[in-house]
């Protein structure tokens, strides 16, 4: 009797599932065009992925109030990846499948990223990853509107170079950025006459640095290179000051922290170390004040806008523009459209290299200041153009080699 | 007369009673044939993602429900099945598998050599689980570890078992796991036909395993496993061995999580170290409770309706998600903590 | 050798914060068997009480004690004492209002995490050793040894060590058990919300702050026993020495793992914790 009656709940809830999946179909009914957002909402990741998605929104927002895109209106289909890359690679075969939306804006950390490729690849669907990442990847459904290495992580190291910082630390998160940045500084290192004195590890969400910062202190580098992710910043920071390290005798630059994370961390802690970024808060465009005008309008004057806000409001940009250059939403025909377009955005000049569908970017150095914002000291001068293989650095041709 | 009369009365009785019986298995039966039909492509492979879950809910629902051993380790076990798989369906591409590539790994690890073979690799998603759950068991049930003290303790296991996972970057694919495979005995993956398939083995395993399990339990053995459940003491004075019974029940839950976790990555297609942590172990746990952890059926019947509920509200209010599983929790073990199962029952014999 | 030295009190001061998170719990799990993973919740409401009190650490230690406990209560209260004698529910319940909670945090003071600024008289430090990290080993000192002496000197003390060792005796004697499980729970609950103000001295203040500590909290109650008060202590000491010595001289990742094989293999040995309640109860 128990038996059956689970058997006949069973039956019900294949029925419903089956019910649910004859709902929303078709696109681009009635003058709308439907593009998703996939970023985590809830999990560890919704720290930084939650500011992402509103930047996307309010990208948005403005498009639709300047008439849309080939005069349709964009409605955004907001999902949620739950900090777990399984969860991704779903919810974007829903947003292709079932919602059938013209492109994907999403993802964060390189795990979602890689979880959501393949989707990607096999529906011939578009995603735009608005992240610094470790590079060596160049799919040809993904558009990537961060940083790859050549343009911040290299411009970083020369910066230490710069200021003769000759011995590094490296401290990271144990994932696939950050060990793939520290074999790209080492060959540099080893390039260019510096010497990497230590090179730790430690998990995701790790927050006991007490041994970690003694092994630093007694290895008595002359900068930290950090590619620590999300709190263990927090972590490192306080305990790297109460330690009785400074950020004159002893800098951290970091890649991973942004005006968001400088709150939690505490401005004490971490005033005065640089960062290594495209974008700052402080950047001096005529695109940024009203970016950073409308950002504060819409979701509060205490919000600050970082990087990968900014790479993320980029990206409906660039692909609006793409689509209007294309004349049609149809996938083939956008990332054909895409190359070679350049737009005037808060970082700067954007120019889409049609050959890896990555940007060309400027990089900035910014020293953070005691207000929480980001003052650039350094900027590389002009956009680079993104070289996700390092192929045009000599130094760096043992890395790629299978 | 009369007492053929009485016979056949009887044996009347005995056919409806069948047939009421049977009506349930036939029309799920019909249902999971029908599946295909009723639903697109997407939807049919999130079903056969629930019905992976259930397998290793099954086992669940014997080794707590039925065994009493509060396992919070499964995902250990599914990961190791998971891992076997995916190892196989990256040398089925030839080459070195991608991310060895971008992780700086020039030859492919000895390790990595025998899984190759299909039938290596099979066999390694299930009996590593059970040789490693057997050896756990011996060690751990032999010191009547027990209860609380074993849950945290396969917690514990699960929690290192990550970070090794995700320390080797080079050997296992790191945080990222593994991803993008292409083809499964010359299938291609990303087929929907394939994808169909897949779902009917699920579902066959499914139910395999789930006529074995209720087999085994309503066997002596099933009973021995009840009785130490509720009074182990007792037991061992009766001259068993609870430890080997123990075992032997967490061996084969550990078997069943292996070979789902095999099925699971053709299915969806990746596997990673966040699918083998607590959480996710935990969460099967739960849908078991829900659906109800004294019945089997119950097991498998509260991991797809988990699994459906997890993805249709994540779709209908992203934020509150968390909100609604912690609420269904607290409700279901304070209101019913015999789960859906044990609703069903009382409002029947009511 | 000047870093292996440095060791040693570093391994002291991980120590004593796995003492502070832990101390709670040896009671909730050891005395009513409840095994209460929102413990790291109340952890978390600690840390959000110094965010909402800036600039008065110590009173928000106090304020924090009682808003935790306040927590506690209510969860004892509304679910978790019709589930005595279930112990292994009481992880399933509570793991429901851990993400509950979490999310509320989520949603009242937002994703991020959020700013405790230290004190300026923690600034600085002996040695290897900051000031801040030498107030977190005097906190759990202070805390063990308030709590041995409310659990030896005063009356509910006493009915809180009876229940703990004969629950059954204890009722008949007249003790009250529903209050002193109350009472219990309250303690437990409000040196968790002790712990979180010390927390924010050296780690995020954000949802997720529990679930960075719940797994070694409960590791250090296992290896040292149940409501063992000379266990957690020397539990939490050890595996902060061998936390801080194994991350020396491998990484931070394997040491996570030596811990977790350690405490699983130490139980081969003593599969009830360092010190138990000696009983001729079998089960």
């Amino acid at each position: 009797m128990r038996l059956s009656n689970a058997l006949l709940a069973t039956a019900l809830m294949v029925a419903a599932a089956g019910c649910g999946s004859t709902g929303s179909t078709g696109s681009a009914e009635g003058g709308d065009i439907k593009v998703g957002i996939l970023h985590s909402l809830s999990g560890t990741m919704a720290i930084s992925e939650v500011t992402v998605r509103d930047a996307e929104l309010l990208a948005i927002e403005e498009i639709n109030a300047a008439g849309g895109v080939l005069g349709k209106k964009l409605v955004p289909v907001v999902e949620d990846g739950a900090s777990d890359w399984p969860t991704f690679a779903e919810k974007a075969t829903k947003l292709i499948r079932q919602d059938k939306v013209a492109t994907v804006f999403g993802g964060w950390t390189s795990a979602s990223r890689k979880a959501m490729l393949p989707v990607f690849e096999r529906n011939k669907a578009l995603l735009w990853y608005p992240v610094q990442y470790e590079g060596l990847e160049a799919s040809p459904y993904i558009f990537y509107t961060g940083a790859t290495t050549n343009q911040q992580i290299i411009p970083g190291l020369d910066y230490l170079k710069e200021q003769g910082k000759k011995k590094i630390f490296l401290v990271g998160s144990d994932y696939v950025f950050p060990r793939t940045a520290n074999k790209i500084i080492k060959a540099y290192a080893t390039a260019n006459g510096m010497e990497v004195l230590g090179e730790e590890y430690t998990p995701l969400g790790h927050t006991e640095y007490s041994t970690l910062v003694n092994k630093v202190a007694q290895a008595k580098p002359d900068a930290v290179f950090n590619t620590l992710n999300g709190d263990s910043n927090v972590a490192f920071f306080k305990q790297f000051k109460s330690a009785g390290l400074t950020a004159e005798a002893m800098p951290v630059l970091s890649v991973s922290v942004a005006e968001e994370e400088v709150t939690g961390i505490g401005v004490d802690n971490i005033a005065g170390h640089p960062v290594a970024w495209n974008y700052y808060q402080t950047t001096a465009t005529p695109a940024n004040d009203k970016f950073v005008a409308a950002f504060k309008a819409k979701y509060g004057a205490q919000k600050v806008t970082s990087d990968p806000m900014e790479a993320g409001y980029n990206a409906v940009y660039l692909w609006a523009e793409a689509v209007k250059k294309a004349g049609t939403t149809e996938v083939e025909a956008v990332k054909k459209a895409a190359g070679g377009i350049a737009l005037e955005r808060p970082e700067g000049l954007v120019t889409i290299d049609g050959e890896n569908q990555h940007m060309y970017k400027t990089a900035r150095i910014g020293i953070i200041q005691t207000d929480g914002l980001i003052k650039e000291v350094w900027n590389s001068g002009q956009p680079i153009k993104p070289d996700p293989y390092l192929k045009g650095y000599p130094w760096a041709s043992g890395l790629t080699a299978g | 007369m009369n007492k053929t009369d009485v016979m056949n009365k009887a044996d009347v009785m005995k056919k409806a009673d069948v047939m009421k019986k049977a009506i349930y298995p036939i029309l799920v039966g019909l249902l999971v044939v029908a599946a295909p039909f009723l639903m697109d492509a997407f939807r049919l492979n999130l079903l056969a993602k629930y019905l992976c879950f259930a397998i290793v809910a099954l086992g669940i629902g014997l080794a707590w429900g039925q065994g009493g051993m509060l396992t919070l380790g499964q995902g250990v076990f599914f990961g190791l099945g998971g891992y076997s798989m995916a190892m196989y369906l990256k040398l089925q591409e030839g080459g070195l598998p991608d991310f060895m590539v971008w992780s700086g790994v020039e030859k492919l690890p000895a390790l990595w050599t025998p899984f190759a073979n299909p039938v290596f690799a099979l066999a390694t998603a299930i009996l590593g689980p059970m040789l490693l759950a057997t050896l756990l068991g011996l060690l751990v049930f032999r010191q009547r570890v027990r209860g609380a003290y074993f849950a945290i303790l396969t917690q514990a296991l699960a929690a290192a078992l990550v970070i090794l996972l995700v320390g080797q970057q080079g050997l296992t694919g790191g945080t990222n796991g593994m991803t993008n495979f292409y083809d499964l005995f010359a299938w291609d993956l990303a087929e929907d036909s394939t994808q169909r398939g897949l779902y009917f083995v699920v579902a066959v395993v499914l139910a395999l395993l789930y006529l074995g399990a209720r087999q085994l339990v309503r066997s002596r053995y099933g009973r021995l496993l009840v009785a130490v459940r509720d009074g182990e003491d007792r037991v061992r004075f009766l001259g068993y061995d609870p430890a080997t019974v123990k075992t032997v029940t967490f061996a084969i839950s550990a078997g069943m999580a292996g070979l789902a976790g095999a099925l699971f990555v053709p299915v969806v297609g990746i596997i990673s170290p966040a699918l083998l942590g607590v959480v996710p172990s935990l969460e099967l746990v739960v849908a078991v409770a829900v659906g109800g952890r004294y019945a089997l059926a119950g097991a498998v019947l509260g991991a797809v309706v988990m699994g459906y509920a997890k993805t249709a509200f994540s779709e209908q209010f992203a934020d509150g998600w968390l909100y609604l599983q912690g609420a269904l929790f607290i409700l279901v073990m304070t209101l019913a903590p015999k789960g859906i199962m044990g609703v069903i029952k009382r409002a029947r014999t009511a | 050798m000047e870093a292996f030295v440095n060791q040693l009190p570093i391994g002291l001061s991980i120590g004593a914060v796995l003492l502070l998170i832990a101390l709670g719990l040896t009671f909730t799990f050891g005395q009513m068997g409840v095994i209460n993973m929102a413990h790291g919740e109340f952890i978390m409401a600690g840390a959000y009480t110094a965010f909402l009190l800036p600039g008065l650490f110590v009173p928000s230690l106090v304020v924090a004690f009682f808003v935790a406990g306040a927590m506690g209560l209510v969860l004892e209260r509304l679910a978790i004492r019709h589930f005595y004698g279930r112990p292994l529910d009481t992880l399933l319940l509570t793991w429901g209002v851990s993400l509950v909670l979490q999310q509320l945090a989520r949603d009242l003071f937002g994703a991020p995490n959020v700013q405790v600024k230290a004190p300026d008289w923690l600034a600085g430090g002996i040695g290897i050793l900051p000031y801040n990290r030498l107030f977190i080993m005097g906190l759990a000192i202070a805390s063990v040894v308030g709590v041995w002496l409310y659990l030896v000197r005063t009356k509910h003390g006493r009915r809180m060590r009876a229940v703990m060792q004969n629950r059954r005796l204890a009722a008949t004697s007249g003790i009250d058990t529903g209050r002193v499980d109350m009472l219990t729970f309250f303690i437990g609950s409000g040196l968790a919300g002790i712990a979180g103000v010390a927390l924010t001295l050296v780690g995020p203040v954000g949802p997720s702050l529990g679930t960075y500590y719940i797994v070694d909290a409960f590791l250090v109650v296992v290896a040292g026993g149940l409501g063992q008060l000379r266990g957690a202590v020397l539990a939490a000491a050890g595996l902060g020495l061998l936390n801080s010595y194994a991350e020396f001289w491998s990484d931070a990742s394997l040491a996570k793992v030596i811990v977790f094989a350690a405490v699983i293999a130490f139980l081969q040995f003593r599969p009830q914790g360092l010190f138990t309640v000696r009983s001729r109860a079998l089960s």
